[in-house]
């Protein structure tokens, strides 16, 4: 799927990066912990969030993250999204909660990412 | 052993305003002189986390990027307060953040693990009064 299809199934308004909206996503993170986020996304994944302060951004900077969900209409600062624009990045806001929004996408065939347990750490 | 590139970034305490500056400079940085990809990101997370921790919990400190052929070296090292347990804080969900940190999405519990598990080396070093030391190392090729 890419960001133009995830603008039709969340029925998104799009914040910023309109001219990338070709660009393919491959899986899914919705989280507000940022330390989460840096743990196990990669740069092919979107990333579902309602956080809208500029550590989201940074977050995306270290990761090379190509788009960014806001839910529940969120929409983050002009400060925030002029950074989002320098970064590359592709912000889209819908007026879904987090739970439905991936709920929608998932139906939709994105799929979570996949984590890697280290051996040395138990599964749950 | 040859050192491509050395840079200091002075950081301080509670300045969540510019906590990820010296991170992102780095990442920069570290693109310029051809770093790949999968390694670049490994840098800029542990990076990111370990400059976040000093902003979080410590009186200030400065984070050294140091580069030679072989390894990208990142080592953090602050004016304390010092960690009581590392092995405690070595463990995933452990935290001793504050509201402020969490509100903005940290104090998971995640970032010492989070350093260790995409640094090649990782050591730490803490005494309760004098501060802590985080070296992490690289391997390049």
């Amino acid at each position: 799927m890419n960001i133009a299809d995830m603008v039709n199934v969340l029925n998104a308004r799009i914040l910023c990066g309109e001219d990338r909206l070709e660009t393919k996503v491959y899986t899914a993170c919705c989280s507000d912990l940022m330390s989460d986020v840096l743990a196990f996304v990669n740069e092919k994944t979107v990333l579902i969030t309602g956080l809208t302060n500029p550590h989201v951004l940074r977050t995306a900077d270290m990761l090379d993250l190509k788009c960014l969900v806001y839910a529940r209409g969120k929409v983050p600062g002009d400060e925030i999204l002029e950074q989002a624009e320098e970064q590359g990045l592709v912000v889209i806001t819908t007026k879904e909660t987090a739970f439905t929004a991936c709920g929608l996408l998932y139906e939709a065939g994105l799929r979570g990412v996949p984590i890697e347990w280290p051996e040395s750490e138990a599964r749950p | 052993m040859s050192t491509l590139l050395h840079a200091e970034y002075p950081v301080d305490a509670e300045d969540y305003t510019r906590a990820g500056e010296a991170s992102a400079d780095i990442k920069r940085k570290l693109k310029q002189l051809g770093v790949s990809a999968q390694v670049l990101r490994r840098v800029a997370v542990a990076s990111y986390e370990v400059e976040l921790n000093l902003v979080i919990h410590s009186m200030g400190g400065t984070l050294t990027l140091e580069v030679s052929p072989e390894r990208v070296r990142l080592i953090s090292a602050d004016r304390g307060p010092g960690i009581p347990n590392v092995e405690l804080a070595m463990r995933e969900g452990w935290s001793t953040a504050n509201e402020t940190a969490r509100s903005l999405g940290f104090g998971a519990g995640m970032g010492l693990p989070n350093m260790k598990r995409n640094a090649d080396e990782f050591d730490i070093e803490s005494e309760v009064g004098r501060g802590t030391t985080i070296r992490m190392g690289f391997l390049l090729g």
